[in-house]
């Protein structure tokens, strides 16, 4: 088994607390894992990226070579985008469509909905809402994770287990809120798939 | 026992493990996890390991140098260019040799993540005549710290670990010992002369630490590190350092049809290189940085084989390695062979446009931005010399505020210079960890010539690039600038905050008018140390 990610947002949106969370399920059961990441200035409301690799046997690079990555996970559209080079001819995106405009010369959102339409594999929605709906507005990336979820090859236990200690020194109630999001990421994508299956 | 830990971490728990007595350290992007987790790690906590922020690399250095004379395990961590403040005691720690064990780290940013420019530490370990280690993934960043203590106490000498961003900054399952080995007790060293470089003792030393570099390459020979791999096909060998060796590895699928030397312990090992020169048909040399491996087998005069490269432009010059770069390299020199043809690389889409870093809202560097570009309008040509942190970012719109940019304190000697040249206004910005790691000295120059400079210190009582260290000078500003005789109606401070916007484009006014010294210091927490704290005190 092996599952190549992208996870990609902009500084501060939390994409390195899914990282966190997916490394610790894969130490659980056992997988090897490289996980590259950005510090220092980039973080900086830049563009941020990490590598994810998780896999049965030894991983050489601590980077994705392009046209290989299983997924995109993104916060934020635009720059789901910005790593389509990365991703294998089967691929999935999985996206917020709640774009994070703080540049002048963003583009027009219809533009970037359709090209990532036209990236075939796509769960695409606005999970900043969702977070919202929960009333736990600050989870929109445990709502990607959980999106994200079918297509990784991790016991969903193991990734709850993971979200469960990574918060619970912030109290029950944060957990709870964030395996609530989690859950409502990972039906929304499960009953798009109902729809239209998953590659075998 | 198994741990999830960044190239950074493994090195750090692997030194704790072996027995480390202190750490030393200024922060620096990719190196300051490190420190980090040694400040973090209950065994170093419970043993009392040493674990303040220094001031900068060079005192960092001395003090490690200091800790390893009595005998005990230390190491002094830093970026690649903080290896520059500390070159004078590190090429001079090879004249003293070390007593206990020292290692020091530079941690490259090939790519230039976060960095100014992409020079390659191994360099500075060549012309030093240090043995240097270069892991090439998390498990050998652990393994190596234990290893490389025992190197430096054997040869007696420091020992560079060469890191670069994608082995600090990237995790991996690390397998780590259950239980850490003892700390070293205090002794001296036996050769205790070697360690007053005056002429007549170096000249001695140095022709011992000559003879020393064959045991040096030996060494490097006999490495657990370092290895010849068989493959069938002698066209092309190959000779892989650091995390190229990885990258290599990845383009074949774990199966590289080419005879491979693995190079992650230095001085070169020759021998090893001798074998796969003398069994194949060319040579294509794969290391992340500048080509210092090629070059070294190269020479001046390039007569030989066909050595495949940076320099030979058969691999990428600049910027990070990755595994796409060496299917290019394979695809333009042996398509055949590697069975690896045209790399297929789909375009960014033109919709995705560039996302710069910016400067937090709330934020007190925009407020000294706002007002400086206010009270420098009326000027013809003001300069304003910037310095390294994160008001390096006023340089990007809206403020583009700021003229130049070099290294760490070269706003206020820079700002001299230029005043020395008849400039004016000439205005210092540089932050407070800054100051206190290079800038104290560059003000006492001005103090002394009273330069019509203005200095502004924008303190925002952390160390902000890299994610909030302690700063040094924290609550003494002032009283430095004072005690290095600058002139107290010319010391002052405000707080930079929006409410008080026209007060400070008065007060940037005033002191720029001042035909003299004049340091202003504004001052207002960073705002993301300040949400911490402000979290922390909640719960």
């Amino acid at each position: 088994m092996k599952t190549d990610i992208i996870l990609a947002g902009v500084g501060g949106q939390g994409i390195l607390t899914i990282a966190t969370i997916l490394g610790a399920a894969a130490l659980k059961e056992n997988l090897y894992l490289k996980q590259a990441e950005v510090h220092g200035m980039s973080q900086r409301g830049g563009d941020v990226q990490s590598n994810l690799r998780i896999s049965s046997d030894p991983i050489h690079s601590d980077l994705i070579p392009y046209g290989s990555a299983d997924l995109i996970v993104s916060l934020e559209p635009m720059e789901a985008l910005r790593y389509v080079p990365y991703l294998s001819k089967e691929g999935w995106i999985v996206t917020n469509t709640n774009p994070f405009v703080n540049i002048d010369n963003y583009p027009e959102m219809e533009e970037v909905e359709s090209e990532l339409q036209d990236c075939g594999n796509v769960v695409a929605f606005n999970m900043d809402d969702t977070a919202k709906s929960l009333m736990s507005p600050r989870s929109s990336n445990m709502v990607l994770l959980g999106a994200a979820s079918p297509f990784i090859d991790l016991k969903t236990e193991e990734i709850e287990l993971a979200i469960s200690n990574l918060f619970a020194k912030k109290g029950e109630k944060i957990v709870e809120s964030n395996i609530g999001a989690f859950r409502a990421g990972r039906k929304y994508t499960e009953d798009l798939l109902k729809s239209r299956p998953l590659k075998s | 026992m198994k741990q999830l830990l960044l190239g950074d971490e493994a090195f750090a728990l692997g030194t704790i493990n072996a027995g480390l007595s202190g750490a030393y350290a200024y922060p620096g992007t990719p190196s300051t996890e490190i420190m980090e987790f040694v400040q973090s790690n209950p065994v170093a906590k419970e043993r009392g390991v040493h674990s303040h922020w220094s001031s900068n690399e060079k005192t960092a250095m001395e003090e490690a140098l200091g800790m390893s004379f009595c005998g005990k395990r230390a190491f002094t961590s830093m970026k690649h260019v903080g290896l520059n403040v500390a070159a004078d005691p590190f090429v001079n720690s090879a004249m003293t040799g070390a007593n206990g064990g020292l290692l020091v780290v530079a941690a490259d940013d090939p790519g230039m993540h976060s960095s100014q420019n992409e020079q390659d530490s191994r360099f500075y370990a060549d012309f030093a005549m240090i043995p240097a280690l270069e892991p090439s993934n998390q498990q050998e960043a652990y393994d190596m710290a234990s290893y490389g203590f025992g190197l430096s106490e054997k040869l007696n000498i420091p020992v560079l670990f060469r890191f670069v961003t994608r082995l600090s900054h990237s995790r991996a399952v690390v397998e780590v010992d259950d239980a850490p080995a003892d700390e070293n007790s205090v002794s001296y060293p036996k050769n205790a002369r070697q360690w007053v470089l005056m002429p007549a003792v170096s000249k001695v030393r140095n022709r011992q630490l000559i003879a020393d570099m064959e045991e040096f390459v030996k060494a490097s020979e006999k490495s657990p590190f370092n290895r010849y791999e068989e493959a069938p096909r002698h066209e092309i060998g190959i000779v892989a350092s650091g995390i190229a060796y990885n990258y290599l590895k990845e383009a074949f699928s774990g199966n590289v049809p080419f005879p491979t030397v693995k190079v992650s312990q230095y001085p070169l090992p020759k021998k090893l290189i001798k074998q796969l020169y003398d069994s194949c048909d060319s040579l294509l040399v794969l290391e992340e940085g500048q080509p210092f491996i090629e070059s070294r087998l190269r020479g001046l005069l390039d007569v030989g084989k066909k050595i495949y490269g940076k320099l030979s432009g058969d691999v990428v010059r600049d910027g990070e390695l990755t595994p796409d770069d060496v299917k290019a390299t394979m695809a333009k020199i042996a398509p055949a062979i590697s069975g690896i043809k045209n790399v297929e690389k789909k375009s960014v889409s033109e919709k995705v446009v560039a996302r710069p870093p910016a400067l937090c809202q709330g934020c007190g560097h925009r407020d000294v931005y706002c007002a400086l570009n206010e009270a420098l309008e009326s000027y013809v040509n003001p300069k304003v010399f910037g310095d390294i942190g994160c008001y390096t970012l006023g340089f990007l719109k809206p403020f583009n505020a700021i003229d130049t940019v070099v290294d760490m304190g070269a706003s206020i000697t820079m700002a001299k210079g230029a005043a020395d040249a008849g400039q004016h206004p000439a205005v210092a910005i540089i932050g407070d960890s800054t100051f206190t790691h290079s800038g104290m000295t560059g003000l006492l120059d001005a103090i002394n010539e009273n330069s019509p400079i203005t200095v502004i210190i924008s303190d925002n009582l952390t160390t902000g690039m890299t994610g909030g260290q302690d700063s040094q000078g924290t609550g003494k500003l002032e009283e430095i600038c004072l005690g290095l005789g600058a002139s107290p109606m010319h010391v002052r401070t405000i707080d930079s905050l929006p409410k008080n916007h026209d007060e400070m484009v008065r007060l940037f006014k005033e002191e720029i008018e001042y035909q003299g010294l004049s340091v202003i210091i504004s001052r207002r927490e960073c705002i993301q140390t300040a949400r911490r704290h402000a979290s922390a005190k909640k719960s």
